[in-house]
């Protein structure tokens, strides 16, 4: 296999089943929809449905720490058509946690639906629901607060300092030390890492602080809620994880879950932040008190300033080695920043070690520690790259200063000391999200031909060390390396049901919930190559709590490897049940336990399914290995569902697995800096990257390219403004730059991808590993031009002007 | 106030409060193929074309187009009758969530309109205010690179 463009190449190594439909870049199955734009996400749904709906709006806090001293809603409740206003005061106050991950819950139950106090400038204070968005409006300027302002902590660096404003004083369930603001705190050891410093030749030791930044979907938050006829209520809501919304909605709000369904219907866009919580208890409870359709569609003000961020992190990196630069010791302390609440706080710290440091796993005395402190800033949460995005940027950056302290090529040193196939390292096993990890051997990796090959396309060996110089213009090359994972190792679960329908079609429903990424094609990709069928064989519904069965949701690079593992198993068990039935049709014995027998993802990758040897799927027919015959699919179905021996050829199976295979990539950047005015610009960028088998080529590179532009603009141009009381100053899409059309670079995708023994059909996971690389990358690149190592993120004009000028004077 | 506007070739007229703007209107008329997102005229997400040209509807008073004829994503072409460039978006895995689609291809169809064989830069100046959060742009530019070429190919026969 091999395909090739202008920015797309797509080599391959190792070897593979033939396949029909999985590897082919089929259209999306919701494409021609979406580009007719026909009404299929959130708001459009209600307003067609619900025209009559009540629009609610939320009351924000203007001050970053302080108490609520009176709250008088009076005169917004006798504003006519409004229908209810909610505060702390008439709410359930069940304490929770906003981050929607699995049971038991790593976020500290910090949060409830309004509380006496603020804790950071947009945090609820008040939700009017009304007969239009422009009454809400109005009712929000009526509703009268007086706050007891307090001393807040706007800085992460002071939050542990004695005498500090405390964040939470209730001392939430879960919180690490909310006495001293940490939210979480992790700290594992392989070894004896200040020994190994202190022994090592040349050590390195280095500061970095990343930013706020955000995701920025296309469609904002927006949930609505109905009650159906039988009394149930039914929750719309553009989230990633329909089932932890049901969850923890169920349990804020006291609803049974037999009472309670949550519908995901098309996504506008995630990347992290709508695996929260953040308006689906309002819209639910508005419902409930007014039984009345509610709906609340965040603007894009609230957003920013309410929504989720990106953890800023100060990272400290050191480094020791020998002098061939063979590593011995990697030590790294992290203090993350979850501002007011502490949502991912814990699992997002711990990424930011677990997966970064396996990569370099010659290290063999290792320490990761850190501290996830309260502000009263902006919340921080679930944000694609999820803490590796930082640490990378931190360690990254540090072997290139490693690199030109030793005297060697940055690519030399990363390839002596990097992860390896039929390798582990001890600290998959030390450190998981949250708790202990598991164990892993690296079965598949390209790595060595995507450093080789992302250097020779960005010009590596001409390149390097030259500062080519044209005015006051000096251009440099960096790179960086990475992997991640694909989902978490026996905690992630996802399952799949397949029924066969008369005509031989079958109809696939699961849990994975597609926000935008296209996994209801390549699950469905997956489906029809195990089934033997064309792509319009299989209809998909995912993720309605009610009609689909679980899913964790769209996050940890899961859905490919996990649901997709879900959805190859449940394919195979169907198609052993209508083996089982033509069998009966041909007279031909087939034994009862190959059948029933659960069906193994591996199998077929490494190993041959043994029911195979029997019977084959072959274009909607079922081929007998053993007397040639053939029997049609459609057959069967009319023959089981009507006539002999009656039964629903159907399954649901589900996937977890000891496996998180990582994604690897090498990304590589020219830049030209503007010595006058300190403008980075970005002249070409190459993503290297191995996925294993990637299930949609198209859609892989859609994926990487949407990680890197969001990438770039993180590096270089996506930053929180904030005025004296930790208030965002800059929360537009004007003011809060990201990356336009023109703004992008010419950028080169090259997968070399690998068959992965464990995954669906050879696959790993490609979500979120592409955002990881520009900020070493670019940084690095900037050292390659002026000499110049910045130490934060972003590299705007400003700081790398400034950092010009220190370095000349 | 009533305001008349050809949607799609069809005459509508439509009673709107004088600061209503046309996305609003649209969409409350059932034209949902139109999609809000900054209501600032900062994303593009909401462009339709206004006699032909493409315009922000969040930032356009409905007013303002009494008596002018606009047309949505959906008088380009629908999920049975695709137009070229919304076939191409497919066929190029240009559409991840889809949000940003209808704009985009919104601004393609002006662009193509006015000039059949664009350059890539002409296209990514043309569409410059269409945010996509998804695709990283290359292959929207390629899809529409794609439909320029077969609908000139089309014009030739």
């Amino acid at each position: 296999m091999s395909i090739e463009r202008k920015g797309f190449r797509h080599l391959t190594e190792g070897s593979y089943p033939a396949t029909r439909v999985v590897g082919k870049s089929v259209d999306k199955v919701d494409g021609y929809a979406l580009v007719s734009g026909a009404p299929m996400y959130t708001d459009d749904i209600a307003a067609r449905d619900f025209p009559n709906r009540l629009h609610g709006r939320i009351l924000t806090s203007p001050i970053a720490n302080g108490a609520i001293d009176s709250i008088d809603t009076s005169a917004a409740e006798a504003l006519p058509g409004v229908r209810l206003i909610l505060t702390w005061k008439n709410t359930p106050r069940t304490f929770y946690t906003t981050a929607g991950q699995g049971w038991p819950e790593p976020s500290p139950y910090d949060n409830q639906m309004f509380t006496e106090r603020v804790r950071f400038v947009g945090d609820r204070v008040a939700a009017v629901f009304a007969d239009s968005k422009d009454i809400a409006e109005q009712a929000l300027r009526l509703v009268k607060v007086s706050f007891k302002e307090e001393p807040a902590v706007l800085d992460a660096d002071d939050a542990m300092k004695p005498g500090a404003p405390i964040v939470h004083p209730e001392d939430p369930k879960g919180a690490y030390d909310s006495a001293h603001n940490i939210a979480a705190h992790v700290d594992i050891n392989v070894g004896d890492v200040d020994k190994a410093l202190a022994e090592s030749e040349v050590t390195i030791s280095e500061t970095f602080q990343t930013h706020y930044a955000q995701h920025t979907p296309m469609e904002t938050h927006t949930a609505f809620a109905y009650t159906d006829d039988m009394g149930k209520i039914v929750i719309v809501s553009s989230t990633q994880v329909p089932w932890h919304a049901r969850r923890i909605v169920s349990r804020v709000l006291d609803i049974p879950m037999s009472k309670l369904r949550v519908v995901k219907p098309r996504i506008g866009g995630g990347y992290g932040t709508k695996q929260e919580i953040l308006i689906d208890d309002l819209v639910a409870y508005g419902t409930i008190k007014t039984g009345l359709p509610c709906e609340i569609e965040l603007t894009r003000k609230e957003e920013f300033v309410s929504a989720r961020t990106r953890h800023p992190m100060k990272i400290d990196m050191s480094i020791g080695c020998d002098k061939q630069g063979h590593f011995r010791a990697l030590k790294m302390y992290v203090l993350s920043n979850t501002g007011a609440y502490g949502s991912h706080s814990l699992t997002v710290m711990s990424n930011t070690g677990s997966k970064t440091l396996p990569l370099y796993n010659k290290a063999t005395d290792v320490r990761f520690f850190g501290d996830a402190v309260y502000t009263n800033l902006p919340v921080s949460g679930a944000y694609r790259g999820y803490g590796a995005t930082q640490g990378y940027a931190a360690l990254e950056c540090t072997i290139d200063d490693l690199a030109a302290k030793l005297g060697m090529d940055p690519i030399e040193l990363r390839k002596k000391n990097m992860i390896r196939v039929g390798e582990g390292s001890p600290i998959f096993e030390a450190l998981g999200e949250g708790r202990q990890g598991v164990a892993q051997t690296i079965k598949s990796s390209s790595l060595p031909t995507l450093l080789d090959l992302g250097a020779e396309a960005i010009g590596w060996q001409e390149k390097r060390g030259k500062r080519t110089r044209n005015g006051h213009k000096v251009r440099g090359v960096g790179m960086s390396m990475h992997m991640q994972g694909s989902g978490i190792p026996l905690i992630d679960m996802a399952s799949a049901s397949i029924k066969l329908n008369e005509d031989g079609s079958y109809f696939l429903t699961m849990g994975a919930t597609d926000i935008g990424t296209g996994s209801d094609t390549i699950l469905s990709q997956m489906a029809a190559e195990v089934l033997g069928v064309t792509m319009d064989k299989i209809s998909a519904l995912s993720s309605d709590t009610d009609l689909t069965p679980f899913d964790v949701g769209a996050y940890a690079s899961s859905t490919t490897f996990v649901s997709g593992g879900a959805v190859v198993k449940a394919a195979k068990a169907v198609r052993n049940q209508v083996f089982a039935v033509a069998a009966e049709m041909l007279h031909e014995d087939l034994d009862a336990n190959l059948v029933t027998a659960e069906p193994k993802v591996e199998w077929d990758n490494t190993q041959a399914d043994p029911i195979l040897s029997f019977y084959r799927m072959e274009d909607g027919n079922v081929v007998s290995v053993r007397s040639g015959k053939k029997v049609s699919v459609s057959d069967i179905a009319y023959r089981a569902y009507y006539e002999v021996n009656q039964r629903q050829i159907a399954t649901t199976q589900s996937f977890v697995s000891p496996y998180s295979p990582p994604p690897f990539a090498a990304h590589f950047v020219e830049i030209e800096v503007d010595e006058l005015t300190g403008k980075v610009e970005v002249l070409k960028y190459v993503a290297a990257v191995d996925c294993g088998v990637p299930i949609n080529p198209d859609l892989v590179r859609g994926q990487i390219m949407g990680a890197v532009a969001n990438g770039i603009g993180f590096a270089l141009t996506e930053e929180y403004h904030f005025g004296s009381h930790g208030n965002m100053t800059n929360s537009s899409l004007f003011d809060y730059k990201i990356l336009s059309r023109r703004d992008m670079p010419p950028t080169e995708v090259i997968l070399v991808d690998t068959y992965e023994p464990t995954g669906p059909w050879g696959a790993k996971s490609v979500a979120e590993i592409g955002i990881n690389g520009a900020i070493p990358a670019i940084g690095n690149a900037i050292f390659d031009a002026t000499g110049i190592r910045l130490h934060r993120t972003p590299y705007t004009p400003e700081r790398v002007l400034a950092a010009l000028r220190s370095k000349s004077a | 106030m009533t305001i008349s506007i050809m949607v799609n070739t069809v005459e509508r007229s439509f009673d709107v409060q004088p600061d209503e703007v046309l996305l609003d209107v649209l969409r409350r008329e059932g034209y949902l193929e139109v999609k809000g997102s900054c209501h600032s005229g900062d994303c593009g997400a909401c462009t339709v074309l206004l006699d032909g040209r493409p315009v922000a509807s969040c930032l356009i008073l409905s007013a303002k187009a009494d008596g002018h004829a606009v047309t949505t994503v959906r008088g380009i072409g629908d999920q049975a009758h695709p137009h070229i460039i919304q076939e191409s978006f497919v066929k190029n895995g240009a559409v991840q969530c889809g949000y940003c689609v209808p704009g985009a291809i919104t601004s393609a169809k002006a662009l193509l309109d006015e000039n059949p064989d664009p350059t890539e830069e002409e296209i990514r100046l043309a569409m410059d205010s269409n945010y996509c959060r998804c695709t990283g742009y290359e292959q929207q530019v390629e899809a529409v690179l794609d439909a320029a070429a077969q609908l000139r190919k089309g014009d030739k026969k």
